[in-house]
Parts: structure tokens; sequence; C-alpha cells
């Protein structure tokens, strides 16, 4: 059994406009010192998915249905249909986050100090002086210099990628299972995003923790993860070892996600390709493949094939991909 | 901690010269005014040349208009003559002038009137925030609920109702109506005569001030907390695990202070400057009962000095509130 495991999760908005299906069936398992990627473009379900389980999401107008698994000390918990004050709980213990934009996550009227200090102290039964020993040591495990002085400074006192030390030193207060990465350093200038990837890594393994990183960077994913999870519409459409997704991608929305990054490996000659048109709306998603409307090798496909949802299958030991190209009604190659 | 001295004393500096403009300005309109403020002194109906005459040498009327804001600026400072030998007249500093109408020194009337106003705006501001805050904290947590609809109901009746209808239905029904009322109809009676009767007498204003501006802040409060409920501070909030009571109480309450704690001071400096409606309906001898017999005897020396110090009163709460601003926000700290 995994540390987490998402089965057939849902996520549903009410909107004036109709009912949106942010996420519309996803399952994946992630297990103890692991690295799961979760990789899309923006709507493709990526964050709301890792949202909806940690019960950030507006519960008036949300709906949620699967099950999300949870190993802890007491046993395996299910998240979904928790009520609040048990997953509250969870939430910043078991399982912690961080977020894109750490000038505004963390609270302008207050020190560094005091938002490490309030991490620590909700979970624990412990003195404000332990609670204040244990920040000093994770704002030095994170890189931060003079970490006693910092406690006593404000989050715009910090620059860019500090903040998102202090955010990882406080996510990580608790010790977590779990730490979701929700575009970690989407914010941050490429000098520093390298910089906090390469802690994240350090602390991982410190840390023996699993790590659900969301990104919509394939370049971010390559160092960092063990394996990748492409998400397009509210589905996983590709699910592999990271090795195997640059090498071998299956699925031509995955190949269009790669073909739109520069890579060191190719030649300095090739342009960068778009994947053509919009990523589809999810209040009108019908029942065909999401991706046949951008797809270019739909043509391989016999008439009215792409009108059926493809299933996710496993074309090789540990490749998932969800294509009609690779199923065996299919055209088949 | 160096660079708020720093703050604060330019802060001061700079109301200072704000003061002195405003009272500058305020000046020289009432100086353009197509009155003549000699023959005000003597009653509307008085043409008798020689008082006038003798009234504009003796108020300074005759003097140049520098010479006349000179006189009126340093006689706020030291006090002021008002004529020569034995029917000269001398208001203490800081003085206003005199005003020939009510045969007094303005800065006594003023002292008069000013500590009326405030207990009718401190009542009512405590009332209103309790009411507002309250109420707003309710309507948003309750959002889309019976209690948020109740509390939109109110707010649309307490800013719909002018404040001189509350205060008439107020008397009618709890004053007149009411046999054996403990609410006194003859109007304002000073704490120092007496606290319980004084009590009394406020205790409806209060109500009729305070039943609009809460509803005014319950829309208000209801708005900010919805509106800080959305940032990221406080997704990271709930995502450590913390409570809905800390997250409100510490998290999202800590942000919303600056903004209702700056319409605060604005609405109560507005107040302290007379709150005319209410002191008329309930005939309380404020500021604001003060300005407006003023206004109707055009009164000249009572209207400049009403309307420099509502002004000063707005200038000074700024200022107050933009060093609260620098501890209440850290950011304003550099």
């Amino acid at each position: 059994m995994s540390l987490l495991s998402v089965r057939d999760l849902r996520v549903e908005f009410k909107t004036p406009d109709g009912i949106v299906k942010a996420v519309a069936g996803v399952s994946f398992d992630i297990n103890e010192g692991e690295t799961v990627a979760i990789v899309g473009e923006s709507g493709s379900g990526k964050s709301v998915s890792n949202l909806a389980y940690m019960g950030l999401l507006p519960a008036s107008r949300t709906t949620i249905t699967g099950s999300v698994i949870l190993k802890t000390d007491e046993g395996e918990v299910d998240l979904i249909g928790m009520d609040n004050d048990r997953l509250r709980k969870i939430r910043g213990k078991d399982i912690a986050m961080i977020f894109q934009d750490p000038m505004s996550a963390l609270h302008p009227f207050y020190t560094i100090g005091d938002q490490l200090i309030e991490a620590h102290q909700v979970h624990n039964s412990v003195d404000k002086s332990a609670s204040r020993k244990r920040a000093i040591e994770l704002l030095s495990l994170v890189g931060v210099a003079n970490p006693e002085e910092r406690l006593a400074a404000y989050p715009h006192q910090f620059s860019g990628g500090m903040r998102q030390r202090v955010m990882i030193a406080m996510a990580l207060m608790n010790n977590p299972k779990v730490l979701i990465a929700d575009e970690p350093t989407t914010a941050l200038d490429v000098t520093v995003q390298a910089q906090i990837l390469a802690l994240l890594r350090d602390l991982q393994k410190q840390f023996k923790m699993a790590v659900i990183l969301i990104t919509h960077d394939l370049g971010v994913v390559a160092g960092a993860a063990d394996r990748v999870n492409v998400m397009y519409g509210g589905r996983l459409v590709e699910s592999t070892g990271v090795n195997e997704l640059y090498k071998n991608p299956l699925m031509p929305y995955t190949v269009g996600l790669l073909d739109s990054i520069p890579r060191m490996d190719q030649g300095h000659g090739k342009r960068l390709r778009a994947i053509p048109g919009q990523p589809p709306s999810l209040i009108k998603l019908g029942e065909g493949c999401a991706f046949a409307a951008r797809c270019e090798r739909k043509s391989e496909l016999p008439e009215g094939r792409c009108d059926v949802s493809p299933e996710l299958n496993e074309v090789k030991a540990g490749h998932l991909v969800r294509c009609h190209l690779y199923d065996s009604k299919g055209a088949a190659k | 901690m160096n660079g708020l001295v720093t703050y604060i004393t330019r802060r001061l500096g700079l109301t200072v010269l704000i003061l002195l403009a405003v009272s500058f300005a305020v000046y020289v309109i009432f100086s353009l005014l197509p009155y003549d403020p000699a023959a005000l002194t003597c009653g509307k109906s008085c043409n008798d040349p020689g008082i006038i005459a003798a009234n504009r040498v003796r108020l300074g009327y005759d003097k140049p208009f520098w010479v006349q804001y000179w006189l009126f600026l340093s006689g706020l400072f030291v006090g002021r003559n008002f004529g020569t030998g034995a029917a000269a007249i001398f208001c203490p500093a800081p003085a206003f002038g005199y005003s020939f109408q009510q045969h007094a020194c303005v800065t006594s009337l003023l002292g008069d009137a000013l500590p009326v106003t405030i207990y009718l705006a401190v009542g009512a501001l405590v009332l209103w925030l309790i009411v507002g805050v309250g109420l707003g904290i309710v309507s948003a947590k309750f959002k889309g609920k019976i209690w948020d609809t109740l509390s939109t109901a109110f707010v649309l009746v307490g800013t719909s109702l002018p404040t001189f209808l509350t205060g008439l239905m107020l008397i009618i029904f709890l004053v007149i109506k009411w046999d054996g009322s403990p609410f006194p109809s003859d109007g304002y009676t000073a704490p120092e005569e007496d606290f319980g009767q004084f009590l009394l007498s406020m205790v409806l204003p209060w109500i009729t001030l305070a039943f609009a501006y809460a509803a005014i802040y319950t829309r208000f409060v209801r708005s900010q907390i919805l509106e800080i409920s959305t940032e990221d501070y406080i997704r990271t909030a709930k995502a450590k695990g913390l409570s809905d009571g800390v997250i409100l109480g510490k998290h999202t309450l800590r942000a919303a202070l600056a903004p209702i704690v700056t319409m605060a001071g604005l609405d109560f400096a507005g107040l302290l400057g007379g709150a005319i409606l209410t002191e008329a309906v309930f005939n309380l001898p404020g500021m604001g009962r003060l300005s407006l017999t003023a206004v109707v005897d055009i009164d000249l020396p009572v209207i400049v000095a009403t309307t420099i110090v509502a002004a000063a009163i707005v200038v000074v709460m700024n200022m107050i509130l933009d060093i609260a601003y620098a501890f209440i926000d850290p950011r304003v700290r550099v």
C-alpha cells in the first residue's frame, strides 16, 4: 500500500454558466520518499485535484467524490468526506503545502517567527520556546542566514527566493509525510528557481517525504521528479517514469509539451513548436477525447474514433497512456 | 525604530503647515463674503453708522487684510483685546474672535459646544463599531444564509433612513408615546451636573447616529472579510491546519484592521465638526447647533471658528491615522 493513494477523484464546481468538471476521475499513487510531478497547462486540473482533498476549495460550490487514502500513524484514513476538524489536523502536519507566489502566501502583518511558530504550535502541545527553537533550526536548514535575528523580520523584508525558503521551512515544521509543492518556482527568477529545486531535493532526502510537484514546466520536472503524471482536461493522459517520458513520450499532447521547451541535447537550429488551439472548456466537455480538437495525429485513426473517450491503458510496464493511438481497437502501431 | 521617529516628526511638521493653510483659506473665503462684518455686529436691522464705525475699529475690520489675518493668528496664541480702554474686551488664548451677537468670546462658545459633540461622537462610535463589526463578521461567516440576509436587510434600512427620521421616530415612540419613559424630553444634561441623567439624555442620540453608521460598517466589514478570505495568505493559514476561529480572528481581522481604523477615524473626525441633524433633533448644544445658529444669524466670527476647528480636527485625525498606520502595517515603517 502506497503512502497516498488517489482513486477516481472528481471535482466539480457550480458556476453561473454550468457545472465545471475541473477534475474528471484521477487516480495515482505516491510512495514514501518519491517525487511525483503533475504537469499540465492552466485549467488542466493539476492544482485543483490536490487542493481538493486538502479541503482548500470553497466547500459551498464544490463537489468532491472519489477517495484519497493516506497512511497516517493512526492507520489509513480517507481524506474525502472527512469532517473539517479531523482534516485540519492532517493539514500542515501529515500533508504540508507550499504555493506559487511566496510574496502573497505569507501574512504581511506578522513576523516570520510568528508564522513559523504558529505552524508548529497548532499541531504540537509544546512550549513556545520549543517551537521557536524548531523555527530557528528549520530556517537555517533552508539556508536563511542569521535565523535567530530573521525571526523578527516581516515577509516584505525578504527577497522572493528567501520568502519561498521561509514557506518551505514553514511547511516542514511538523515533519510532513507528503509535501505538495504547487508551482513552487513559477514566480521566481530562473537562477533562484534552480536553487529552490535543489533545496527541495535535499530536504526531501533528509525528511524522507513524498513530494507532489505541480508545475506547467517540463524543464523543472526533468531533474526533480521520479514519476510524471501529465494532465489534460481534468484527466491523467500519460503517466510514467521521468526518463521514459523524455525518451519515449506517447500521447500527442505530451509530445507537444516536450516540443515546446528548448532542449540542450538537440540542435540550435530547431524551432520550438507550440500546440495549436486552446485548452477545452471544462463545462462543455463531451464524451470524446478531450484533446481530439488539437491532436495532429487524429487522421491516423478511423473516423469517429475520437468521439469515444479513451481509457488509461498500460501500454508497457509502468507506462500508462490515455490515447486511442495506443489501444488495441485503435490504429495500433 | 529610528525611521519611525523621523516619520512622525515629518508628519507633525506637515500637519502644522496644512493647518496654517486651512486657516488662511477659511479666512480669505469669509473676508470675500458680501457682508460687512462690522454692520452685522449690531444685529440685522441696525443701521446706526456711529455704532458700526466704532465696532469696525474695535474688531480691527478697518485694518488691511494681512493685518487682520495676523491679528487673528496671533490671537490664537496670545489672546486678543477687542477695543481699547474701559470698553475693551479681552479674549484669552486661543482667541478665535468675539461674537457680538452672543456677547461672548468665540472660544468660550466652542468650549461649551465641543464637549457635547465629543460625548455624542464617542458614544455613537463605540456603539456603531460594536454593532457594525459584529454584524459584518456574522454576515461574512454565514454568507448567503439567513443571518446574512437579515443583516443585509438591516444595512438597507440603516443606510436609507435619514438620521432625522430615525431620531424623530425614537422621540415619538420612546419619549412622547411612552408614559413613564425614562428618557428626558428637555434635551441635554451635562455629565458633571447629573451623570445618570446625562446618560439618559444621550442614549437616543447615540442610537440615532450609530444606526446609520453601523449599517455602513456592516457592509464594509463584510466585504473586507470576504475579500481578504480569498487572499493567498489565508489559504496558507488554512493549509497550516489552523482552526476557522483563529484564521478569522487572527489572520483575516488583522488584515481588515487597517481599512476599518482609517474609515472609523475619518468618520469620527467628521462627526466632531458637528452632527448637525442629530444635534438639532435632540436639542443638543453641540458644534453642529453652534454652526447652524451662527449661519442663520450670519455670526461671522463663529462661522470662521467652527469651520477652522472642524477642518483642524480632520487634519489632525489624518495625521493620527497616518501614524497609527505605521503601527498597524509593518510595511509602512521602512
